[in-house]
């Protein structure tokens, strides 16, 4: 079983990320599990959302604990939350980041990786430049780097899931798919 | 077809293929996304109902019971304070007979406030006649909910489907959606024995006097004790069409041991787990997943109960000043039996708390470790 968990704030679209990368594990025929860490979520506050993936049937019904990889949608967060809390050793940290991997040197001993998946968002029009819909590039990305999950399946699942802006959101992951870097 | 889906968007898919003619609705907090699913398919035409939106809960069980008794099918879904505003209304519809589907996501209830799974709001109704029927997974709650239609039409009572808050409610999982026509097939039209007709003018709900209104209490707790014969035919016809199904019990793990953990609701799931690793680390115990608990599988667990010397159950409720509700049951079904298990109740998970895999492997250690236990309620994750 593969767990992954989200870290974002409210209205960034943690879930709806965590929903979605289900679905292309889904079409890749694995069992899936996407929940959020269920509260009272406001907009801004840090929330979070978790994913699992098996190849059998999925019957644990508890919060991720220890995450195989963690995806973190806003850097801010990084010192605010521990989000490396619980992560397997050799999981990976993606992180929506302009800067390099290394900038991140608290995060040492984890495998990291950073995609700048808020200029994406903005370049392909998906929400504005002050607040930009960035979760579906960020499953590009971890296409990419982790290997789990195909970026075709990816794109396929974006275009399922998301009822507006599909094409944009899709050449976004796309575009991450090929910008990441780790 | 197979889709990624919430138990919510599995509750609405039930419903729509149920062909429901009138839902109604309270549809502000402790409401669910059920409704908020349901109200757009009907806005948009792509399911032909009557939605109401009505200023209470209460009143959207009363609009139900006048849909009811006019002979259409009805649904409505609740949470929480929401079904405990309900229930005046809920000993009505059963009173009168009305085979009516409610599906309640199991929530606390305040103070304090807590919007988190716990199965007390569901539990505290269980004297007002309605069958329940509690749900492990997506899709099975898709499922019963089209079963929950024959068998309230069959046994002309009102059926509370129910399901954990979050832990189903809002996660999504793969859920296979029969087409319509299979459900077609196997949830006919529902044709009542008596409507309101103005051709044939009747009356509903009157007065009885001391002289009848035993009577029409007996007729209902008969009806009650059809419930596992028709809830079972139900089923096995279900089965044989979608290729599953789910008995008002079911046995996990080994097929006798010396102790049985029972469960409902999610619980189960992770207990599965943790039943697997205990037998193969050479624990004598086997798990029971607990689907209907009114009418109470009393027949059914006794027979899976077989050689158990002990069944430890975790209740995620309590009534205060007893313990856990399924415990209580289970205590007053067994007592009439010859060779009584001991009974170890343990409470946990009370306002959403995960229960762990870990805790579950405690409470059945502690059943391992004491000849009985050493206190009514046993109190799972307690912090001290």
């Amino acid at each position: 079983m593969i767990e992954i968990r989200f870290h974002g704030r409210g209205g960034q679209g943690a879930v709806v990320a965590s929903k979605v990368l289900a679905v292309a594990f889904f079409h890749e025929t694995l069992y899936v599990q996407s929940f959020p860490a269920f509260g009272v979520e406001r907009r801004g506050a840090p929330v979070m959302a978790f994913l699992r993936v098996d190849r059998q049937p999925i019957h644990l019904r508890v919060n991720i604990y220890e995450p195989d990889h963690i995806v973190v949608l806003d850097p801010t967060l990084i010192g605010a939350v521990d989000v490396t809390a619980g992560l397997k050793q050799n999981g990976w940290i993606l992180i929506n980041s302009h800067q390099l991997p290394e900038a991140f040197s608290d995060l040492k001993g984890f495998r990291r990786a950073t995609v700048d998946a808020t200029s994406i968002a903005v370049r392909n029009g998906l929400g504005s430049r002050t607040s930009p819909i960035i979760n579906t590039a960020i499953l590009g990305a971890f296409s990419k780097v982790t290997g789990l999950v195909g970026i075709d399946s990816i794109a396929l699942a974006i275009r399922e899931e998301l009822s507006g802006k599909k094409d944009e959101n899709a050449k976004a992951a796309r575009e991450a798919f090929q910008e990441v870097r780790f | 077809m197979k889709k990624v889906i919430t138990g919510n968007q599995a509750v609405a898919y039930g419903v729509i293929l149920s062909r429901v003619d009138v839902i109604s609705a309270y549809p502000i907090t402790p409401q669910t996304t059920i409704v908020e699913e349901l109200s757009e398919l009907t806005a948009s035409g792509r399911m032909k109902t009557v939605f109401l939106k009505v200023e209470s809960e209460h009143s959207a069980m009363a609009a139900l019971i006048g849909a009811s008794t006019g002979g259409v099918r009805c649904f409505t879904a609740t949470s929480s304070h929401g079904l405990a505003y309900m229930h005046e209304m809920l000993h009505w519809a059963s009173g009168a007979r009305l085979p009516i589907v409610l599906v309640n996501v199991n929530r606390a209830i305040a103070p304090p406030w807590n919007i988190w799974s716990d199965q007390s709001d569901s539990l505290s109704q269980r004297d007002t006649g309605w069958v329940q029927l509690y749900c492990e997974h997506n899709q099975e709650v898709l499922d019963t909910v089209l079963q929950a239609y024959r068998i309230a039409e069959s046994v002309k009572l009102p059926v509370m489907v129910v399901l954990d808050a979050y832990v189903l409610s809002h996660t999504s999982e793969p859920v296979e959606i029969p087409t319509a026509e299979e459900v077609d097939a196997f949830l006919p039209p529902y044709c009542p024995e008596y409507t309101i007709d103005t051709q044939e003018p009747m009356a509903f709900s009157t007065i009885a006097t001391p002289d009848h209104f035993l009577e029409f209490r007996y007729k209902i707790q008969k009806a009650m004790e059809q419930v596992p014969e028709i809830a079972k035919k139900v089923n096995d016809e279900f089965r044989s069409r979608f290729n599953r199904g789910y008995g008002a019990i079911e046995r996990y793990g080994k097929e006798e041991a010396d102790i049985l953990l029972m469960t409902s609701g999610t619980v189960t799931g992770t207990s599965r787990i943790v039943v697997e690793k205990l037998n193969r680390k050479g624990y004598d115990v086997c798990g029971l997943k607990i689907k209907r608990f009114r009418p109470f599988p009393v027949e059914e667990i006794c027979k899976e109960i077989k050689g158990a010397k002990k069944v430890a159950i975790i209740d995620r409720n309590l009534s205060a000043g007893v313990g856990g509700i399924f415990a209580q049951e289970l205590r007053a079904s067994l007592y009439s039996r010859e060779k009584r298990p001991q009974i170890f109740g343990f409470v946990s998970g009370l306002g959403g708390r995960d229960i762990t895999p870990e805790l579950i492997e405690e409470a059945i250690q502690y059943t391992v470790d004491h000849p009985q236990p050493e206190e009514e309620i046993l109190w799972l994750g307690l912090k001290k």
